[in-house]
């Protein structure tokens, strides 16, 4: 039996910026979800989820040992907290983003 | 071995609460409370603030949260640390000697920390890494240039029993981990005593951060209290062992949860945050609740500081305008996407306005406009429009065109707001330590 199940369930994230770069850090609640998520919440699907978004390239560093993956983006926040004209200038909502997209589990 | 340094954390940014502050200085808990104030924008806005005002370019908090604190901590015995000089430490020095003065209270003692201002030291062909230009290149003009400080460079002031320190950039860990390395003589090359500093520095540079701010997300992640959250503090021991935790009757948590989010906030690669002190490695942390609200924070490492500084250079960027109209009621997703249809045309058409234009439809898709098509089942639109531009007059003809939208619009449209505010644009250059020649002057009130 698997389910899809969208990844605010069973996760938690923060968003941070520095310049032009986002980081968002994706914490697993129930360290028996952490090998699924890791497996296909990888770099290439963040980038490939939200394209027009995030034009640069999207590194993963993981802790294992703590259930989280760090998501740093490149060319992520339109140009940056004093460039970008979103309302959110800082891409403090993309935390957001990443704990919409959903993952299955075993 | 010796009692662990404890430092409060009494603001994590330029707007940060207040009474929080003070219920950690009157708590009685904490040796030292550290103020961190300053972001990249601030500091780009208090150098233009300088330029208009000699007197100005400080935090503008300054004055109340010194009026608030300064009595508190002279019967706690709490010593102030703060970045809030901002652009101009002098004139913050000062103007904190006032406020003591009015307050009556005698021999305070008021360090201010220059150096960090390294404006002189850039030329045209100073290289901002991050975008591949030079500072020639970028093409506006420079408004100020700041290297972050660190720990080294407040060490005089703590020996001098300063009551008050007051600093221009400073590295954010490092204003909290200053009094660690005073008190309990840390080498400034050792390396893994700095790492563990710095991650106390980093739990308390964003303040509730690590005790329930920006994390509550009901119901997977309930706060309780967060209208009356804590700030944090840290105990830091001697061999590096950090205890992150808060006052018991403050709202708000300190949980594993909020301390990993903390943990990689804002940083890159774990195993490599730069501070001016050290290279620290968070890749190997262990986190564990000992109590309620009391995390403890080991296996932290540290290997030897960056080479140069990182320094913030500010630009002067024009003028950014914001204004917006709502619809609501039937039909007001369609009334709102003519409004901005209007907007288009007679800004970048009739107007040929010469700036950066957007629209966005807030209650539809706003934040995340850019990333995701989403068509939200809403009757309660604002059109939000954001222009910026060198050129002011460009900036209120936009702005100009949201307001005509009462008369001249679709039915039914009310609420418009505007302001345009001047905007800074920042990049990173990394100098060599050298260009920073640190002094510590003396205040007292």
């Amino acid at each position: 039996m698997t389910s899809r199940v969208q990844l605010r369930e069973i996760a938690h994230a923060r968003a941070g910026d520095k310049g032009n770069l986002s980081n968002v850090s994706v914490w697993i609640f129930d360290p028996r979800h952490y090998h699924a998520v890791k497996a296909q919440l990888t770099a290439d699907r963040v980038k490939e989820a939200y394209p027009n978004l995030i034009r640069g390239e999207v590194v993963r560093y993981e802790v294992d040992h703590l259930q989280g993956l760090n998501f740093v983006m490149e060319d992520a926040i339109e140009g940056g907290v004093n460039s970008s004209l979103n309302l959110d200038s800082h891409g403090k909502s993309w935390s957001f983003l990443l704990l919409a997209l959903d993952v299955e589990l075993v | 071995m010796e009692p662990p340094i404890v430092v409060g954390c009494g603001a994590g940014f330029s707007a940060d609460r207040l009474d929080p502050a003070c219920a950690l200085a009157e708590s009685g808990r904490v040796g030292y409370l550290a103020l961190e104030c300053v972001g990249e924008r601030t500091l780009a806005q208090g150098h233009r603030d300088r330029m208009l005002d000699p007197a100005a370019g400080f935090n503008r908090y300054l004055e109340p949260r010194l009026r608030a604190l300064l009595p508190i901590c002279r019967r706690s015995g709490t010593r102030i640390i703060t970045n809030m000089g901002a652009a101009n430490p002098v004139a913050a020095a000062e103007k904190a000697r006032g406020v003591a003065q009015d307050l009556g209270i005698a021999g305070l003692k008021i360090a201010f920390i220059l150096g960090d201002e390294v404006t002189d030291s850039l030329s045209a062909d100073t290289y901002l890494p991050e975008i591949g230009k030079t500072v020639g290149d970028v093409g506006l003009r420079v408004v100020g240039a700041n290297a972050y400080l660190g720990v080294e460079h407040m060490l005089p002031a703590l020996a001098g029993q300063a009551d008050l320190i007051i600093t221009g950039r400073f590295a954010d860990p490092s204003l909290f981990m200053a009094p660690a390395v005073h008190e309990f003589g840390w080498a400034l090359n050792d390396w893994d005593r700095l790492a563990c500093g710095t991650v106390a520095g980093h739990f308390l540079e964003c303040g509730m951060q690590v005790t329930g701010g920006y994390f509550a997300d009901p119901p997977y992640k309930p706060v309780p209290d967060l209208a009356y959250c804590g700030f944090p503090i840290a105990e830091i021991g001697e061999d590096g062992d950090v205890v992150v935790t808060k006052l018991a009757e403050a709202g708000g948590c300190v949980t594993m949860q909020t301390v990993k989010e903390q943990l990689l906030y804002e940083v890159h690669d774990p195993s490599t945050y730069l501070t001016p002190d050290v290279t620290a490695d968070f890749s190997g942390a262990r986190i564990e609740e000992l109590a309620q609200d009391r995390v403890r924070v080991t296996g932290i490492h540290g290997r030897s500081r960056p080479e140069s500084l990182k320094v913030t250079v500010g630009f002067d960027g024009g003028f950014q305008g914001e204004a917006g109209i709502s619809y609501a009621g039937p039909g007001a997703q369609d009334r709102a996407r003519l409004a901005r249809n209007i907007l288009v045309e007679r800004i970048t058409s009739f107007h040929d306005c010469r700036g950066r234009l957007r629209i966005d439809l807030i209650g539809m898709n706003s934040l995340h406009a850019t990333a995701v098509e989403r068509i939200a089942d809403t009757e309660d639109v604002r059109v939000h429009l954001a222009f910026a531009s060198t050129e002011r007059e460009q900036v209120e003809i936009a702005m100009w065109e949201v307001e005509s939208l009462l008369c001249c619009g679709p039915a039914g449209g009310g609420g418009f707001r505007g302001q345009i505010v001047p905007k800074v644009v920042t990049h990173s250059a990394f100098l060599p330590r050298a260009v920073v020649e640190a002094q510590t002057h003396w205040v007292e009130s």
